[in-house]
């Protein structure tokens, strides 16, 4: 391998490597041949420190002065206090005498038999008031060169000068306000422009090895994560990505960041040496920007995951759940009976205890407040009813709950500005022989919080998918029967009946089992994934219109770009054939494909939030046309200039293909000769050129052959 | 473009062959029968009884008299077209995969597969103009050119001076027809990483293009004489049949997956399909479906206007192109 590179290295540059004298090299001088180490953390790491063996003693000052008479009580005194701390050496105690006047100097050495209670005696007996004049003045002994060496004289720290960062926010400067994305292949990791208007991707940065497992990017699209042995490491920066910081985690297998990426949870599990145990689980939390480890947590699987065997396989990810919002306040963990909110501030957990829930199996944050909403199955038999209920957060205050009877299950659906939640209920029919489903709605912003019940058409259709409209008030359902389910469209709000879900249309018999939403609401895709092998609609549900279906065959994963205006379908490796991704317009055209081998992932690089207000934003979409036009002019230059591009290209290539083609004739021609021997003579090279020449005409002409005159009679 | 169906093998196609007129087209299977069929309407003319076991290439001569065939029942049998005789029987100890006719008719080039203790070889034989006069003999036998590895195709360069081979350790080689000596062989960065699986000549023997299993699964277009690479058309799937346009440029490229995995997916994942590549600009004109099974062997007849293409599935499908076919623009 190694060998390899240097080859391939010396290729590049031109050298002959069977040329080079190896002894005729000289390196500069030093240990790194003046290269510096990209590994900062060569450098940087603290300077060892020492052990010099004193630190288990202490000095202690300003004791009385004593003679030979009173020598030993002292010492039993000072014996007396200084057990209490710790144990004292044999001949730990040491208090010179002055051998001219035969009195003592005032201070004593006490050896302990651990540092820490040496640290410790010093840290309690310091100021200890022997009596009115002689109070103890107590110091480690190893500090005493550092409190020796102190300058007189008082000298201002020096302010280090200040390094700008990068501008971690560059690329939402693109001047073709484009989005970025990663995707990772074979062994390299890339990120690219989507460049639709060249219908091509543009790289930004690419590296082999970048990840051991996957990467990620934090939820506001500042940083990206990458996983390796030691630990996490998150990359940024304006041009090119940099690495910005280090979390130290050996083995980390799972990353998740907080909402508002101030904080990066790490996970680690470990496999039992013992089958039956539940696996070790190691999880810190890191302060994101500097590095900082906030809090660890360890123990055994069963403690981070509830419901199913959890022992072998870990926790369920991710294990801490965030508050919504983008203040990274809370955080909370669910586990057998109890929900564990965890607050920010402190790394503790809010008012030192857990919030106790009997049986509880699911909760759910909203997006945006600090509002938990948990799910109690049903207890006793059916005896106690199933719950669904509402708590703030940090009051703990249960804001409304509901008794639900006969549940089988229950799924929570936030939506994604927090203004709703639903709640899929799947219900036993009266035999319990089986289930069907129906939503309860909560409206989470108005009084009272409201709950509204919602029932199919028909009842016993099977849910399939449930999607909110993010940001919107619309939701979408496949419901029905594999293989041709339907979908419908529901809306919070019609200008008709302010306050209730109405349906708004219901698309029948559709290959679809998945439920994709523009992130700016309005359109979906309706797809059909795995063993519908791919077929993709994109609908407007605003004019509950078709407006493309179409199909990637295959397609394994779909993702929107942030703005909405583009979607990314892709086949990753679960597939053989055909690995790679496609990207289309937000209408369902396909703007071009990109195969790669072994294609394990894409992720769209998340943007933050939008700085304009929801009235503006709406403004602008009035005026659109005034605003678009600027681009419109922008595009058809784009296209011009490509074509421009392209023909260039093109002519380019169909010269160099005339000069192989004339090269060739003129071979050809030398060689008729030849040939012609070879075939004994016969002329055929002409014959050939003939046949071009020789041109097929259907004549017709008519001649008369006879004449003769026959008489009619009549 | 309605392609006409012609089924009368039982067994995967293997090569398909035009004469220089166009007006026949010959077709090898793995059944043992290669078949003459109409190249206009596909009515089935004739068949060649004789060989025991599958047919892999064969060739035939400029003025359509002779046909070559090579077998896996280890000969290459010489036939009168007309009559359908065998005219003569070439034995080799390992089967026969690949024949080509040279310039002129009078010499073959015969490669026979690594078989037992044999390696593969290529072997030159002159074909007598009276078939009374025919003898098995070989002009020049290259003994282990690839080793263990198998030779799938070998072509006379251009005035018999050389002769080009590829085959499974994806390099292609050109030897001297005279003494056998190598003479030139692609570099593996530059050419093909699996391999090759087929290969095809352009009409004045100037260059060649070829197919290959590796995983880019491209065509290379090659100069014939100097062994440059010039284009790469890459087609997402393993390659196993190529052709070139003697009329536009276009190739046309075939293959799908492994035979060997096509019943474990939808037969829409295989990607059956001709895929017609301009030839210059390397990019995608379209493609042709129809079989559902791999493409093994594709040929354009040689006016240009009319192509087929032999499938895994059997079947062979005889495509005359519609007039929007002459004026595509990219």
């Amino acid at each position: 391998m190694a060998t390899l590179d240097i080859d391939s290295r010396a290729a590049q540059l031109g050298i002959d490597w069977s040329q080079v004298h190896l002894d005729s090299i000289h390196l500069p001088p030093g240990e790194n041949f003046g290269i510096e180490s990209d590994d900062e953390g060569v450098y940087h790491d603290d300077q060892l420190e020492f052990d010099t063996g004193f630190g288990n003693i202490i000095v202690v000052d300003n004791l009385p002065t004593v003679a030979k008479v009173k020598f030993e009580k002292l010492e039993t005194v000072l014996k007396k206090i200084y057990n209490q701390f710790g144990v004292i050496k044999e001949n730990g105690l040491c208090m010179p005498v002055d051998p001219n006047t035969g009195l003592t100097f005032g201070y004593c050495f006490i050896e302990f038999n651990t540092p820490q209670e040496a640290q410790n005696a010093k840290e309690k007996t310091h100021g200890y008031k022997l009596d009115k004049s002689h109070i103890f003045s107590v110091n480690m002994f190893d500090d005493f060169d550092r409190l020796m060496n102190v300058k007189e004289e008082w000298e201002a720290p020096q302010t280090k000068p200040y390094v700008p960062g990068e501008n971690l926010q560059k690329w939402l400067t693109d001047e073709k306000a484009r989005d970025q994305l990663v995707i990772r292949s074979g062994p390299d990791t890339e990120v690219l422009w989507n460049d639709p208007r060249q219908k091509n991707t543009e790289p930004v940065h690419k590296r082999s090895y970048w990840t051991e497992s996957y990467v990620q990017w934090s939820p506001l699209g500042t940083y990206l994560v990458t996983l390796h042995k030691q630990g996490a490491a998150v990359w940024g920066g304006a041009d090119t990505f940099t690495r910005l910081m280090r979390y130290q985690h050996n083995m980390v297998k799972l990353v998740d960041f907080s909402p508002g990426e101030k904080y990066l949870v790490t996970y680690h599990s470990q496999e039992p040496s013992n089958p039956r145990d539940a696996s070790k689980v190691e999880i810190k939390v890191f302060d994101v920007r500097t590095g900082r480890m906030m809090r660890d947590f360890k123990g055994s699987a069963d403690e981070f995951s509830i419901g199913g065997p959890g022992g072998v396989a870990g926790a369920s990810w991710p294990v801490f759940r965030w508050a919504g919002g983008k203040d990274d306040k809370y955080f909370a963990k669910l586990s057998k009976n109890t929900i564990s909110v965890y607050e920010t501030e402190t790394f503790g957990l809010i008012d030192k205890k857990s919030i106790k829930v009997d049986n509880v199996v699911d909760m759910c944050w909203s997006p945006t407040d600090s509002i938990i909403s948990l799910f109690v199955p049903e207890q006793g038999g059916g005896n106690q009813p199933a719950k669904v209920a509402l708590v703030q957060i940090p009051s703990k205050v249960e804001l409304r709950q509901k008794n639900l009877f006969s549940v089988s299950d229950c799924k929570m659906y936030w939506q994604s500005s927090g203004e709703y939640l639903a709640v899929k209920v799947d219900r036993y029919t009266k035999t319990k022989k089986s289930t069907y489903s129906g939503f309860e709605l909560f409206r989470i912003k108005e009084r009272d919080i409201p709950i509204e019940v919602l029932e199919l058409d028909n009842k016993n259709d099977k849910i399939i998918a449930f999607a909110w409209e993010p940001k919107g008030h619309r939701f979408a359902v496949i419901h029905g029967d594999q293989p041709r389910p339907d979908v419908s469209f529901y809306t919070m709000k019609t200008t008709q009946h302010g306050g209730r879900v109405t349906k708004l249309g219901t698309l029948k018999a559709k290959q679809a089992n998945a439920l994709f939403w523009s992130p700016t609401g309005k359109y979906i895709i309706l797809a059909g994934l795995k063993n519908f092998n791919g077929q993709l609609e994109f609908f407007n549900v605003d004019e509950l219109e078709t407006m493309a279906t179409t199909e990637h065959f295959m397609a394994t994963d779909i993702e929107w770009d942030p703005t909405g205006r583009y979607v990314a379908t892709a086949v990753t490796s679960v597939h053989e054939m055909e690995n790679g991704f496609t990207v289309w317009s937000f209408n369902g055209k396909l703007l071009y494909r990109v195969l790669k081998d072994h294609f394990f992932q894409l992720t769209w690089r998340p943007r933050p939030a939008s700085f304009l207000s929801p009235e503006r934003e709406e403004n602008i979409a009035k005026n659109l046309k005034r605003y678009s036009r600027k681009y419109e002019a922008e595009d058809q230059d784009v296209s011009l200039q490509l074509s421009e591009q392209d023909r260039e290209k093109r002519r380019a290539l169909k010269e160099e293909w005339e000069r192989w083609v004339m090269q060739w004739k003129s071979l050809y021609e030398e060689e008729k000769l030849e040939r012609q021997n070879l075939r004994d003579g016969e002329i055929s090279d002409e014959e050939e050129d003939d046949d071009e020449a020789k041109e097929v005409k259907e004549v017709e002409f008519e001649d008369v052959i006879d004449v003769t005159e026959e008489v009619v009679e009549e | 473009m309605r392609p006409i169906l012609m089924k009368g093998h039982e067994r995967p196609l293997t090569f398909l062959r035009y004469n220089r007129d166009g007006d026949m087209l010959f077709s090898c299977a793995k059944d043992h029968t290669p078949t003459l069929w109409y190249a206009d309407n596909g009515e089935r003319h004739g068949t060649y009884r004789g060989h025991n076991g599958a047919v892999w290439c064969c060739d035939v001569s400029r003025d359509s008299s002779r046909l070559i065939t090579g077998s896996a029942d280890q000969t290459a049998k010489l036939w009168d077209v007309k009559t359908g005789q065998q005219l003569f029987s070439f034995k080799f100890s390992s089967p026969a995969r690949s024949v080509d006719f040279s310039v002129g008719d009078k010499l073959a080039v015969i490669t026979t597969d690594p078989f037992m203790e044999h390696t593969s070889a290529i072997h030159v034989k002159r074909i007598a103009d009276d078939p009374q006069d025919q003898v098995g003999d070989s002009v020049l036998v290259l003994e282990n050119p690839e080793g263990r590895k198998r030779i799938n195709r070998a072509v006379w360069g251009p005035l018999n001076q050389t002769i080009v081979s590829g085959g499974e350790d994806a390099v292609l080689r050109i030897w001297d027809a005279e003494t056998g000596k190598l003479l030139k062989e692609t570099d593996k960065e530059v050419g093909h990483k699996q391999t090759i699986t087929s290969l095809c000549k352009s009409a004045d023997d100037s260059h060649f293009i070829t197919g290959s299993l590796d995983k880019t699964a491209k065509a290379c277009l090659w100069d014939m004489r100097t062994l440059t690479l010039i284009k790469t058309y890459t087609s997402g799937v393993p390659v196993n049949a190529v052709s070139l346009s003697p009329l536009l440029d276009h190739v046309v490229i075939g293959g799908g997956q492994d035979a060997s995995a096509v019943t474990t997916t939808d037969h829409r994942a295989g990607k059956f399909e001709a895929k017609f590549y301009d030839k210059i600009l390397q990019e995608e004109i379209g493609g042709v479906k129809g079989h559902f099974g791999p493409i093994n062997a594709l040929a354009f007849n040689p006016d240009g206007r009319s192509f087929s293409s032999g499938g895994e599935d059997g079947y062979v499908r005889l495509h005359h192109f519609d007039s929007d076919y002459f004026n595509i623009k990219i």
